[in-house]
């Protein structure tokens, strides 16, 4: 673990420099594999006439910003709902809330004829909201808050209980599985740079909210009791940070689909690194999240060439065994 | 003991006692699934009456109804029966292994382990292999993924070796990764198998042969008793390991077995009807309103009660939506879930 300012605020700068490393990464790498001076030049001196310059800014651009937008949402995302519910395993995958939003824009895209993509966003904070208040309400209050395990049953069978519910969906009207199915495994390929747009104003209230709320997210890591003795609006608090959640994961899914274990790894892998203080905890998971997603998908276009795997489905693979390590440890708890 | 019937074998190695209140009403129960089945057979888009449908069941060579009766409805009711109560008494074992009423082998990964192979082999070999090797095929990965599960929640030296809520928590976490890879089969693959493979991953029990019933029903038939008799094993498994420990009862052993009878059932069920879910979860919680908390009463009851669903759950889909016939996984779940949502919230408190 990284302890003085000096050494925290390097290894931030690494994280950093990471980010930079892999959004350029995913822009050269590729079917067609590009030299980064051409890269630099393609985004800074552009020239349509170059089919090099073309792919960079039509097909690798927009992938990457989309990445690195999904990647922090899903990571800032779960280092709040892990913070919030004191539990390691919460993330917006296992508890269902990415499956929520899932199953609402699956039902807008069987019913409704929404054409724009910010309708698909709201339907999606939408579902998000309804799925993570049905996991919050059976998992964390009464005698089952006691249990971290309990929290995640309920995610579990939110999650199966919305996966069913899309299936039955799509089974139904089969015209629309054969559209969403890339988007089921979890994408950020073939997305037009606009798409994002309408995102980006609640990524900022988001981003805005967290690092407003960072103090009383410190103190709820502690205890509850301990929060509200210091003088903590705990509810208050938990119902910020609830909104926070959402936007963030719903936006995630509306944009990407279902991308999973990424708001499970990096709060761990950031925490590993700058302890509990979210002061540095939650930019490094911002850094890391977006890190890793551009990195897995720069893999996903190597692994079966020239077809390409839907990056959801590579995150999984990755994620999982660290879950199964961290379920290992005697308790979940942080 | 005039309260039991008991059945013992003549060394008395093998004994079942069974409660007699829970015997009638396991009878009742059986009796409702026949009915059940009755009504089945007559239900569809040739209305059959009861009569000459038991009529055609007793001597089918004179019937005028013999093709629908035979050849489509039967076998399908059957295969429906069966699925439903192998479903159900895996979910009850398993339930009672990790203590947690809320295990079932679809959330644990078990089902997803059988489905997954079944979908590899859909994508890749249904055009070279012959179908008849997607059951065993399935089962086998049922039962890879459970091992994994076993010895990823195995931590040696502490008092319990496999800790029933590290095997839950090991079993969503795999889950979880299981559906990713079948999603990206499913998405790998051409898209008239996508279509295939995806009803058949929501549970169906449609176009069943009679081969399917004699294939399935080994199974059934095997395990199902394996589980009767070692329910005073299972009865002792819910409790914590130093009281049945204390007890006298060899716990790793026990678990075991039942895992493997669990894992087997639920195996051979999505085997030959797809991932239906959420029947493993249910049936357990009604068995356990009517024919008591008992082992045994658990174990026959689940059994009754998941066949009775999934029965149900078929005929709805078949004559609720006609012309259309609609998996059966669907309804199952469209009551399940919800069902859910209401354990879940009655065990906050």
């Amino acid at each position: 673990m990284l302890s003085t300012l000096p050494v925290k605020a390097l290894g931030l700068t690494l994280c950093l420099a990471l980010l930079l490393a892999t959004t350029l990464a995913s822009i050269a790498l590729g079917q067609t594999a590009i030299s980064f001076a051409t890269v630099i030049n393609a985004l800074f001196n552009y020239d349509a006439s170059q089919i090099e310059h073309i792919i960079v800014r039509a097909n690798r651009l927009n992938r990457a910003v989309l990445a690195a937008l999904v990647g922090s949402s899903l990571a800032i995302a779960g280092t709040l709902m892990q913070a919030m519910t004191r539990n390691g395993l919460a993330s917006p995958s296992l508890l269902g809330i990415n499956a929520g939003a899932l199953f609402f824009v699956a039902m807008a895209f069987t019913f409704l004829s929404l054409t724009r993509l910010q309708d698909y966003i709201y339907i999606a904070f939408f579902g998000a909201a309804i799925a993570g208040l049905l996991v919050y309400s059976l998992g964390m209050t009464g005698s089952a808050s006691r249990s971290p395990v309990s929290i995640v049953l309920a995610g579990a069978a939110i999650t199966a209980l919305f996966l069913a519910f899309t299936q039955g969906l799509l089974i139904l009207n089969r015209e629309s599985l054969e559209g969403i199915l890339y988007w089921l495994g979890g994408s950020v390929a073939g997305k037009p740079l606009s798409s994002v747009i309408p995102f980006l104003p609640f990524y900022g209230i988001a981003i805005v909210g967290t690092a407003l709320l960072v103090r009383q997210i410190n103190l709820m890591m502690l205890d509850e009791d301990v929060a509200r003795s210091l003088g903590q609006r705990v509810a208050v608090t938990r119902l910020a940070l609830g909104v926070v959640i959402i936007l963030l994961a719903g936006g995630a899914v509306a944009l990407a689909g279902m991308i999973g274990f990424i708001g499970l790894i990096i709060p761990h892998l950031a925490r590993g690194l700058f302890g509990r203080d979210h002061r540095w905890v939650l930019p490094s998971a911002a850094l890391l999240g977006a890190s890793l997603l551009l990195g897995a998908d720069t893999l996903s276009r190597f692994i079966v060439p020239p077809q390409e795997v839907p990056v959801g489905a590579l995150t999984a693979l990755v994620g999982t065994p660290v879950f199964i390590a961290i379920a290992r440890k005697r308790s979940p708890t942080l | 003991m005039t309260t039991h019937y008991l059945f013992r074998s003549a060394s008395e190695t093998l004994a079942l006692a069974i409660h007699r209140q829970t015997f009638r009403r396991c009878l009742a129960l059986l009796g409702l699934t026949l009915t059940l089945l009755l009504f089945y057979l007559c239900l569809g888009s040739t209305r059959i009456p009861p009569m000459d449908v038991l009529a055609t069941l007793l001597s089918p060579e004179t019937s005028e109804h013999r093709f629908v009766i035979q050849t489509l409805r039967l076998p399908r009711g059957l295969l429906a029966l069966l699925v439903g109560a192998g479903l159900g008494v895996s979910g009850a074992l398993l339930q009672q292994i990790v203590r947690n009423p809320l295990a079932s082998p679809d959330i644990i990964g078990i089902s997803d382990g059988a489905a997954l192979g079944a979908v590899l082999f859909l994508a890749w070999l249904a055009g070279t292999v012959s179908l008849t090797w997607l059951p065993p095929v399935a089962i086998a990965s049922a039962a890879l993924t459970a091992t994994v599960i076993y010895i990823l929640a195995w931590t040696p030296g502490s008092t319990s070796a496999v800790a029933p809520i590290r095997l839950v928590l090991v079993g969503i976490a795999l889950a979880a990764a299981l559906k990713a890879v079948a999603t990206l089969v499913l998405v790998m693959s051409p898209l008239s198998t996508t279509v295939q493979a995806y009803i058949w991953l929501t549970g169906t029990v449609y176009g069943a042969q009679w081969k399917d019933v004699t294939g399935l029903l080994p199974w059934t038939l095997c395990l199902i008793p394996v589980a009767l008799l070692a329910a005073r094993a299972l009865t002792l498994l819910g409790m914590n390991d130093e009281q049945s420990r204390g007890l006298g009862l060899a716990v790793g052993h026990y678990r075991l077995l039942l895992l493997a009878c669990s894992v087997g059932l639920a195996g051979s069920a999505v085997a030959f009807a797809g991932g239906m879910a959420f029947v493993g979860l249910m049936a357990p919680h009604l068995a356990r309103r009517i024919t008591g908390q008992t082992s045994t009463g658990l174990i026959l009851g689940a059994g009754l009660t998941g066949a009775c669903l999934v029965l149900l759950a078929d005929l709805l889909g078949r004559v609720a939506f006609l012309p259309q016939d609609l998996p059966a996984g669907i309804f199952v779940s469209g009551v399940g879930a919800p069902f859910f949502i209401y354990l879940l919230y009655r065990r906050r408190s």
